[in-house]
């Protein structure tokens, strides 16, 4: 503390009062990371410890009895890898199809001489201030054969409007129309000036498109609870809620593990929340950026 | 001029997904007007009017729905709207330092936990017996308290969870907004001799306003969809007195009791509501203040 006051951000000497706020800001600040970073230590420290340990309540901030039974057990239950491999599956797959439809919709908008272009726009955005409600959408999905099939959670909620409006301001800003004048004298076709012109180009907002759906597949749980029958093709998120919320990790157990069930059950839970939430967090560092570029390249438009 | 008709040919699937996955629902929709019949389909139903918007608003529970939405969003509104700009408004008081960097960095942390995590972690800590708040409650001699399990504590859980999550990914609008302040402004500050709290109050705030409604407009709009994902992974059968809202419930009647048309138009009854709310605030704001979203 007595570092970050001894400099103020102006060479001009502060007075007291203004040192005191300083301070009291900075007093706020270390409480606020106390508090969001408490669960998350805590959590970690759990799942790391021994099951005793976590059932007794001795876990405070650091692991307790080192032991790595939690991991162990997760990688014995089918159901767990199961839903990890499907969860793989529906972002990577899920991922892709939405950049492409995403990309496809939002690059032709971007272009001043498509014709309709604004009417396409408004289309697309009225999306986001009406919609017909979970039983219309439902029968939507229904009628077209996807229930309790991989599909559902691939297709109906492919594009997010939020993120073709940043693409387009994107590619708006970026691709100068005289390149496009150019590419078209030369005779080069729409498509190939997408793909060997604008794509390269479009780094950066692929990067936020891919991170954004990314993440948002991985934790969707939603169209999986309405749409999918079959356990067999959850996704981790559904698995978790049926093992932690609803607490069946009866069914979710080897037999042979059933000695201290009711210990593992409990170390179990944590094991898992870090199983889920570890791959992204471990990224987040590297892609926050991206992040950050996404929300505001879409807000400067407001 | 020579044709795009590879253009067009791109928007062709993408345009498809819309009308197919958000239009043709909206069309649907008009299943709130019939009595659905499966054979039939939605077309082939008879109408029966308004008998299901009546129904909504003759049954006991239409009050309870209205209130514990409007509660739990006004809740919501109240508490987590300052936040994130008290916390920007902090954040760029302290400099460009490691400090300021590793804050920003943990507290928007929290943003990419899924949603089923967040109820799972809230679930674990707050477990009547084993969770450590209660451990914890225990340990300094007070009685342990089933949170989830009382009607009183289910929108301050909500709610602070929340805040716990967003409140760091929030901030960061804010933040840009406070960079893109003419510096100017500051050093005239200084001149008159502002002292940190003054500035605040007469550069940093007018600086953000702009932002701050639009965001403010947007938050408002969504008062009627509080999120379903997580209030229903809170929802028990004890809670169920505050946790019930208009979205759980429309998801209970329409695809656990198969109540198509009846969910239907609770659903429509709330989109509408939302649609009225978002345009009278958005020209609201654009009468006081020249800020809106269109």
């Amino acid at each position: 503390m007595a570092k970050s006051m001894a400099a103020p951000k102006s060479k001009i000497r502060e007075s007291v009062g203004d040192r005191i706020f300083v301070f009291a800001i900075y007093v706020i600040l270390s409480l606020v990371l106390v508090v969001v970073l408490y669960p998350l230590i805590y959590i970690v420290s759990s799942s790391i410890s021994s099951p005793a340990a976590v059932v007794s309540g001795k876990v405070w901030l650091w692991p307790v009895d080192l032991s790595f039974k939690g991991f162990q057990t997760i990688l014995k239950t089918p159901l767990i890898m199961t839903g990890y491999g499907n969860s793989l599956f529906y972002m990577s797959v899920g991922t892709l199809i939405s950049v492409i439809m995403t990309v496809m919709l939002a690059y032709p908008l971007s272009r001043k001489t498509f014709f309709g272009r604004n009417g396409i726009l408004m289309i697309v955005m009225f999306t986001m201030l009406f919609g017909g409600g979970l039983i219309p959408t439902y029968l939507v999905v229904r009628e077209l054969g996807m229930i309790d099939s991989r599909w559902a959670l691939l297709i109906p909620n492919a594009i997010w409007v939020w993120q073709v409006i940043i693409a387009r301001s994107f590619f708006q800003t970026t691709i100068p129309s005289e390149l496009v004048e150019a590419s078209e004298i030369d005779g080069c076709s729409d498509w190939r000036f997408l793909a060997s012109v604008v794509i390269p180009l479009s780094k950066p907002i692929l990067a936020v498109l891919v991170l954004m759906y990314a993440v948002g597949q991985w934790n969707a749980y939603f169209d999986a609870l309405i749409y999918l029958k079959s356990d067999n093709l959850y996704p981790l998120q559904l698995v978790l809620r049926s093992i932690i919320i609803q607490n069946n990790s009866a069914g979710a157990m080897d037999i042979s593990v059933q000695v201290q069930r009711a210990q593992l059950a409990e170390l179990l839970k944590y094991a898992l929340i870090v199983v889920a939430t570890l791959p992204v967090l471990i990224i987040y560092p590297f892609v926050q950026r991206y992040f950050v570029q996404g929300m505001l390249v879409g807000s400067v438009k407001g | 001029m020579r044709s795009h008709w590879q253009l067009y040919l791109l928007v062709i699937p993408p345009l498809l997904f819309f009308i197919i996955f958000k239009y043709v629902p909206m069309a649907n929709a008009v299943l709130a007007f019939k009595e659905y019949n499966v054979v039939k389909g939605i077309w082939g139903s008879p109408w029966v009017g308004l008998k299901y918007f009546r129904m909504f608003f003759d049954n006991p529970i239409f009050w309870t729905l209205i209130r514990n939405t409007l509660l739990l969003s006004f809740y919501q509104l109240l508490a987590g709207f300052p936040i994130p700009i008290v916390l920007a408004l902090m954040l760029n008081e302290i400099g460009n330092g490691r400090f300021k960097r590793f804050v920003q960095m943990v507290t928007f942390a929290p943003y990419f936990i899924s949603t089923v995590v967040m109820v799972s972690m809230i679930m674990l800590f707050m477990a009547p017996r084993l969770g450590f708040i209660n451990v914890a409650l225990q340990y300094f001699g007070f009685e342990p308290v089933n949170f989830l399990g009382e009607p009183g504590m289910f929108r301050s859980i909500y709610v602070w969870s929340d805040i716990w999550q967003t409140a760091g990914y929030a901030a960061v609008i804010y933040l840009a907004a406070l960079a893109g302040i003419d510096p100017t402004l500051y050093e005239a500050a200084k001149v008159d001799g502002a002292s940190r709290f003054q500035k605040i109050w007469h550069v940093d705030l007018p600086g953000i306003l702009p932002t701050i409604t639009i965001i403010l407009i947007l938050n408002v709009g969504n008062i009627m969809s509080v999120g379903f994902e997580k209030i229903y992974l809170l929802q028990n059968s004890l809670n169920l007195p505050t946790s019930e809202v208009i979205a759980t419930y429309v998801y209970s009647m329409g695809l656990l009791n198969a109540n198509y048309s009846f969910a239907t138009a609770v659903g429509l009854l709330n989109s509408v509501i939302n649609l009225i709310l978002l345009v009278t605030v958005n020209s609201l704001a654009k009468r006081i203040s020249n800020n809106s979203i269109w």
